[in-house]
């Protein structure tokens, strides 16, 4: 069943049998071909502003649907425009496609107009690449990126086509079986770590459930909640992870790390045992390494073997999807529960019960001025657990993780590993477009936003209505921040006097959205009201928030989280570290 | 942490043979911060396969890292560790030894002694050409030494296990992944 078709007609039918039906991108010289039988494709070409835009647009699409994201872009500075999407993609584990144009095979290496080797550039930053130069190969190599994209660990794979392959006769025909020999993903775990991380999850007396991004991709939220609702574990989800488990349940203690909860730190800085799923130790969680979690064993189970003891020595590594080793686990923790032999987490329970009374996510209010964390925490309140939110990355992003209050897996969207300024608009713009009928509020700061806001006239073009709660505290927040904490309040180059420059209101209304401006702690709710009444076209919210508001709880960077602070010069007290020692 | 000194491992590699691998392996290296001795790659008994012979020198838990991140590249197929004993492993040297009618006589003496050839000889030089491992190699270019080095060129060590199994025997049978039928037609 082959026929003679172009190279171009090969990869946009390619594309189609792969599953396509959305695309984000801008045409150019090298990928010209393929555009043309896109005009007469079912699958709809959202044409973007910025290649950037493209790339997080497909970010956000498969984070929300969970169906691969796919982007597009011409040969050199449109391919490059792609690099920090790619690489922020390959941090945070998300499936997506994107298609390059490259220069005609015979000017391939001879520094010809817009001839980059992306292939060689996106190498280290890739799950895979491809360059394409026989467009007999076309088919074959979709299928495979598609394969390679959404299976084991996801991740962004590179399909780079030589103009010459786009332009050539070939035939097409749609590989009914791939050979990748070097390439298969173990999903399943093995039995005998499973009953192993059983008998040391029984044998704890302080075990947490370290819930990462993993949990999010496998689709693992219902399996996570039997198993922590059959054993009574408590349960920190990380950033990648907010939303894996309700931040309503009694068990969950909130988002560890740099800017965590007091009670989800200490949850698993006091803990003898870390069930690690679809995590990494990163950082940002862990604090000092040396410092992490002294007195806890480790069952780490991850769908990437080299994320397994990267960081952590562990005591029972488990490779697999965390849906799987989940749901194995629940089996075998149910057959010891049946036979009698449950945990005792009974002091550990109370001890961290009572840190999390003590030690409650809050913020001041400010004597006048809007306070950042109230809106959001307004916005979560009012917009309900069901929008999905995206973010930039800084103060806002971190507010918005801790105060939306989450319930529901894929409805947080954010750039976790790479910490991409003006990942918000374009990613909020692609869940949109992922889940038409959801609602998407990117929840983005002055700086940010100032990256990236040219995708609002696509979303506008496009009738993708969006909404933007712009956080303004005309600086870059969390630098200015750590400018605070440890350089003396010397505000070196981070005031951007955007309650001046530029106007947010009329720059949405200029792209034909409409433009809301909030700067009192009273009309936040109408504010927030009206531009939820608003569906048909995108909606911008100037919220001008009080510029010294502070992320806390903090971990400076690279001390222990034994160091953590409350707020600023307070220090939390676990006065029941004497009991908690006492206990076997 | 370990507290364990560096040592050497000598992996074995088996990878497609497609464009841009040695890119991918070389770079995966430098990103990780992981030192290479010594690479050597070049064809096998399978026309679609090449072998990498790597040394790399580093503790045991940085090793499990080099293969797991090894592993990780869709065109590695598999990856053996090679300990000296149980396998036998060579480097090709050729040196290029100052020899004039006075000396060439113990310049030949040492090649005779190693077991190395000449395999090029001028008025004032001989050119040998010696197999070995490292420490062969070394002890040669020792003893040649006093006599004047002019140039010297040295191949990456091949190992091969001994025995008669053979590292490609299994896990090279094509995997086949059924594609899921073409969306819409």
């Amino acid at each position: 069943m082959s026929e003679q078709v172009t190279g171009a007609q090969s990869l946009i039918r390619s594309l189609e049998a792969a599953g396509t039906t959305e695309i984000f991108g801008i045409p150019g010289g090298a990928i010209l071909p393929a555009y043309d039988p896109l005009m007469d494709s079912s699958i709809r070409h959202i044409l973007v502003r910025h290649e950037q835009g493209a790339g997080h647009a497909a970010q956000g699409y498969a984070a929300a649907s969970g169906r691969v994201g796919v982007c597009m872009a011409t040969s050199g500075p449109g391919a490059t425009n792609l690099v920090t999407p790619l690489a922020d993609a390959h941090m945070d584990s998300v499936p997506m496609v994107a298609i390059t144009g490259q220069v005609g095979a015979a000017q391939i290496g001879t520094d010809a107009f817009q001839e980059a080797d992306i292939r060689g550039i996106t190498m280290p930053i890739t799950k895979h690449n491809f360059l394409v130069t026989d467009p007999a190969d076309i088919p074959r190599t979709v299928a495979e990126a598609f394969y390679i994209a959404s299976t084991g660990r996801p991740g962004p794979v590179l399909v780079d086509v030589a103009k010459s392959a786009l332009q050539a006769m070939t035939t097409y025909s749609w590989p009914s079986e791939l050979n990748l020999p070097g390439y298969r993903p173990v999903t399943r775990p093995h039995s005998k770590q499973i009953r192993e991380a059983a008998r040391l999850i029984l044998e704890a007396r302080r075990p947490v459930l370290y819930v990462g991004g993993g949990t999010i991709r496998a689709g693992a939220s219902k399996e996570l909640r039997v198993l922590a609702e059959l054993t009574g574990m408590p349960v920190v989800t990380t950033l990648m992870a907010r939303g894996a488990f309700p931040d309503s349940h009694p068990q969950h203690l909130g988002m560890p790390g740099m800017h965590g909860t007091v009670a989800a730190v200490a949850g698993l800085q006091k803990s003898d045992l870390i069930i690690s799923l679809g995590a990494r130790f990163d950082d940002r969680v862990t604090g000092n390494l040396d410092s992490f979690a002294p007195g806890a064993r480790i069952i780490h189970a991850d769908i990437d073997p080299a994320e397994i003891g990267k960081n952590r020595a562990v005591d029972v590594p488990i490779v697999g999807d965390c849906r799987e080793v989940i749901s194995d686990l629940v089996v075998a923790l149910k057959a010891e529960a049946d036979a009698g032999n449950t945990g005792d987490y009974e002091g550990w329970v109370v001890f961290l019960a009572g840190i999390k009374k003590t030690y409650p996510l809050g913020y001041d209010t400010p004597a006048e001025g809007l306070s950042p964390q109230y809106v959001i925490e307004r916005l979560g309140a009012i917009a309900g657990p069901e929008t999905i939110y995206t973010s930039g990355v800084g103060q806002h992003q971190m507010w918005a993780a801790q105060f939306i209050g989450y319930e529901n897996p894929n409805t947080w969207i954010n750039s976790g590993g790479l910490g991409t300024m003006g990942f918000s608009v374009p990613a909020a713009m692609g869940a949109k477009v992922g889940m038409p009928g959801s609602t998407v509020w990117a929840i983005d700061g002055d700086g940010c936003f100032q990256m990236t806001n040219q995708e609002l006239a696509t979303c506008t073009i496009n009738d993708i209505p969006i909404k933007v709660a712009i956080i303004n505290n005309e600086s870059l927040g969390m630098v200015r921040q750590w400018q605070t904490l440890f350089y003396n309040e010397r505000y070196s180059n981070t005031d951007l006097h955007s309650k001046r420059i530029p106007d947010f209101v009329k720059l949405a209304d200029a792209y034909g959205c409409v433009g809301l401006a909030c700067e009192s702690p009273d009309d936040v709710d109408a504010t927030i009201n009206k531009a939820m009444e608003i569906n048909d076209v995108p909606v911008v919210v100037d919220f001008r928030v009080h510029r010294d508001a502070m992320v806390w709880p903090m971990v400076a960077a690279g001390t222990s989280n034994d160091d953590i602070k409350y707020a600023r010069d307070l220090a939390p007290r676990f006065e029941d570290d004497a009991d908690l020692e006492l206990r076997p | 942490m370990s507290t364990s000194t560096n040592t050497k491992h000598t992996l074995s590699v088996l990878v497609e043979n497609k464009p841009g691998v040695l890119a991918r392996i070389a770079g995966l290296f430098s990103r990780r911060s992981f030192n290479i001795d010594s690479l050597a790659v070049g064809p096998t008994e399978h026309p679609e396969i090449s072998r990498m012979t790597i040394v790399v020198d580093v503790q045991d838990t940085p090793l499990e890292q080099v293969t797991k991140q090894l592993n990780k590249l869709v065109e590695v197929i598999k990856i053996v560790e090679l300990d000296g004993s149980s396998s036998v492993n060579r480097e090709l040297l050729l040196v290029k030894v100052k020899a004039d009618a006075e000396s060439r006589g113990q310049v030949l003496d040492a090649v005779q002694l190693f077991r190395a050839k000449v395999v090029d000889i001028a008025p004032d030089a001989v050119t040998i050409q010696a197999v070995g491992n490292a420490d062969k190699l070394g002890d040669l270019l020792r003893v040649l030494e006093p006599f004047g080095i002019r140039e010297l060129v040295q191949s990456g060590m091949v190992a091969i296990g001994r025995g008669s199994r053979s590292i490609s025997e299994r896990n090279l049978r094509p995997v086949t992944i059924p594609v899921p039928p073409a969306v819409g037609g």
